[in-house]
């Protein structure tokens, strides 16, 4: 196997025999512990975003090599430390592109549309007060009524601000590729609404300086209700609408075909796809590109046996098209035995992977019978003979990770997961169980299932980018029959649209008195 | 065999054999010297002589070694079709008990079928 372009500065690993592994790994073991510090920053890059699309040379490579942690887990492809290979760019070159800075489109819609709440707000208001500030001397005394509108206007308006506050203040989850259409109808609207009382206020109020104050108090608190029932309006079209299921959508991934179907209701494609982006953060297993290939011993015996030599043909370029045909001819016809070698091997890997884990359950185990909870009552001086030091947890973590380090380790790399797992989350992670009194079972749930992209996720506030590729224009409907897809580097989700069934609902009522039951006769009479 | 899925409400066509059965007198009743079983009221399925478990007629389910019915020919699972003239499809149990044990008769007369009978005359047609 030759796989040393792949690491860096230990090629000379690949010469050592495999008998030599242990030594190697105890070195190593020293080593990539001193050079966590060090090489802290390539893998923490690589952890980043592990849900989603490693490159491939990053997760699959490692597990043909039984190497340490410190080298699954860095990144650095090159011939030698110093010099930047082209996975280093590409790397690089995606960290940009993952992580985009944030942009100020991201927040033009919503402070658009606040400024322009703000704005349908404050109107009432200076309805009210424009006449008092400008010709009060003029206006009608208006008691007892205007008073009451009063009341009803600062309720009304107190109302108006703490719905619009629940339902519109919130920060937005993501940018669509075009307008989001009911949002920009509801702003046109309010503006429209808004625009059209101002001007007939400025004409039929500010210009002949109206006098009659109870009409003009009367006036804004129409515009009050309005606002209202555009919020109304408002809450109908973008957050009830789409409650009632309609159309069941399904949802696979391209490379491994996990699949999911979920239930929606009228939503336009884009939001749809934002909606499928939500539940595939946390249903979906997380995408492992090592998990996905037939092992290559299996798929690279078909083609090889086989050498085609042109004999004295002078034209070359017919040749590669007739050789290779001539080649998948004769493999086609050959006894393929392919599907036995995969069956076997995947027996194998299903062994190995069932005793590794019995290893690591064990190792576990015994390692958290190590420690136990300092109880309150207890001191540490209680029995002068065997002095215990107290440890916080995350002393207590390291304390009792070293014995179960080795299976873990052996374990993660056998179900190519080690890319998600550094050994500083290990720990974290074991801290975070002791100090919640989790049984070891507990602690190891996270690495016995692959779990959902979220549980892999950094907290990253510059958010992930996705692309939605649909054949219609993404503000329309969802209906039967659509197909559209949601892509990142290396995989897509690939959503199918068909309406749930109308149902036919008939009703048989059955008297609970009707329940009665009799034994078979079977008898037999002598004649 | 027409005798096979019948369906309800239809003719039943069969071939079907003539068995008399002399009355035997022990003590004061007359006995016959077979067992029946079957009948509308009965759970056909358990009949373990028709090939139809739907078919929920009256079959001979024993015959008594020496007895009557036996002399005259009558088979264990068999099929009793008439009693006298009496029909014997479409009866309950204790009906064909009762047509086949009136006191007032010495002599019954039935119109048995099995399938062997079936099959005897179609070879020798």
């Amino acid at each position: 196997m030759d796989n040393e372009s792949q690491y860096s500065g230990y090629s000379y690993k690949s010469s050592h025999s495999r008998s030599s592994r242990k030594h190697r790994d105890r070195r190593d073991r020293h080593r990539s512990k001193s050079r966590d510090s060090s090489s802290r920053g390539d893998k923490s890059v690589t952890i980043q975003a592990p849900g989603e699309p490693l490159l491939d040379t990053e997760s699959t490579r490692g597990d043909d090599r039984d190497d340490n942690w410190g080298e699954t887990t860095t990144v650095v492809t090159g011939t030698s430390e110093h010099s930047v290979s082209n996975e280093d760019l590409t790397r690089a070159s995606k960290e940009l592109e993952d992580s985009s800075p944030l942009e100020c489109r991201r927040f033009a819609g919503p402070v658009l549309s606040g400024v322009l709440g703000l704005f349908a707000l404050l109107t009432p208001l200076a309805f009210l007060l424009l006449p008092q500030l400008l010709w009060r001397d003029g206006l009608e005394p208006c008691g007892t009524p205007c008073e009451g509108l009063y009341v009803s206007l600062a309720f009304k308006l107190l109302v108006l601000l703490i719905s619009s506050w629940a339902l519109f203040l919130r920060p937005p989850r993501a940018t669509l590729p075009r307008f989001f259409v009911f949002r920009c109808l509801l702003m046109a609207l309010v503006f429209l609404f808004v625009a059209s009382y101002w001007l007939f206020y400025g004409v039929r109020v500010l210009e002949p300086r109206e006098r009659d104050y109870r009409g003009i108090v009367g006036y804004a608190v129409s515009l009050v209700d309005a606002l209202l029932f555009i919020q109304y309006l408002a809450l109908v079209l973008l957050e009830v609408r789409q409650l009632q299921p309609a159309f069941c959508l399904k949802v696979v991934r391209t490379t491994d075909g996990a699949s999911r179907f979920y239930n929606v209701g009228h939503l336009s494609i884009q939001r749809a796809a934002v909606w499928v982006l939500d539940q595939y953060y946390s249903d979906f297993p997380v995408y492992n590109p090592a998990l996905l290939n037939l092992p290559k011993s299996i798929l690279s015996k078909k083609m090889s046996g086989f050498k085609v030599y042109s004999l004295g043909e002078e034209n070359s370029t017919n040749n590669s098209t007739g050789q290779s045909r001539a080649m998948i001819a004769a493999a086609a016809r050959r006894r393929d035995n392919s599907h036995n070698e995969y069956y076997y091997e995947e027996a194998e890997m299903e062994r190995r992977i069932r005793k590794r884990k019995a290893r690591l359950v064990v190792a576990v185990e015994e390692a958290f019978t190590h420690i136990k909870r300092l109880q309150d009552d207890e001191t540490a001086a209680s029995s002068p003979k065997h002095p215990r030091e107290v440890m916080d947890p995350r002393e207590a973590a390291q304390a009792i990770f070293a014995p179960m380090a080795r299976a873990m380790q052996k374990y993660l790399r056998t179900t190519r997961q080690q890319p998600y797992h550094s050994m500083e989350s290990i720990i974290s992670h074991l801290q975070f169980c002791i100090t919640h009194n989790m049984t070891p079972k507990a602690f190891l749930e996270r690495y016995l299932t692959p779990g959902p992209t979220m549980q892999y996720q950094r907290e990253n506030s510059r958010g992930r980018q996705w692309t939605l590729v649909s054949e219609e224009p993404v503000t329309s409907a969802l209906r039967q029959g659509l197909v559209f897809s949601l892509r990142r580097l290396d995989f897509a989700l690939v959503v199918t649209v068909t309406p749930l069934p109308f149902l036919h609902l008939g009703e048989e009522f059955i008297d609970p008195k009707s329940h009665k039951f009799v034994m078979r006769l079977q008898s037999e009479t002598s004649v | 065999m027409s005798q096979t899925f019948h369906i309800p409400g239809q003719p039943i066509t069969a071939y079907v054999q003539r068995i008399e059965i002399k009355k035997l007198r022990e003590g004061s009743n007359l006995i016959l010297g077979f067992s029946i079983g079957g009948g509308i009221d009965q759970d056909p399925g358990q009949n373990p002589f028709s090939e139809d478990k739907t078919d929920k007629g009256i079959y001979v389910t024993r015959v008594t070694p020496g007895g009557p019915a036996e002399d005259a020919g009558l088979i264990m699972g068999d099929k009793i079709m008439q009693v006298n003239g009496w029909d014997m499809t479409m009866v309950t149990h204790d009906q064909a008990r009762k047509k086949l044990t009136k006191k007032s008769e010495d002599v019954v007369r039935l119109l048995v079928t099995r399938k062997s009978l079936e099959d005897a005359v179609r070879k020798s047609m």
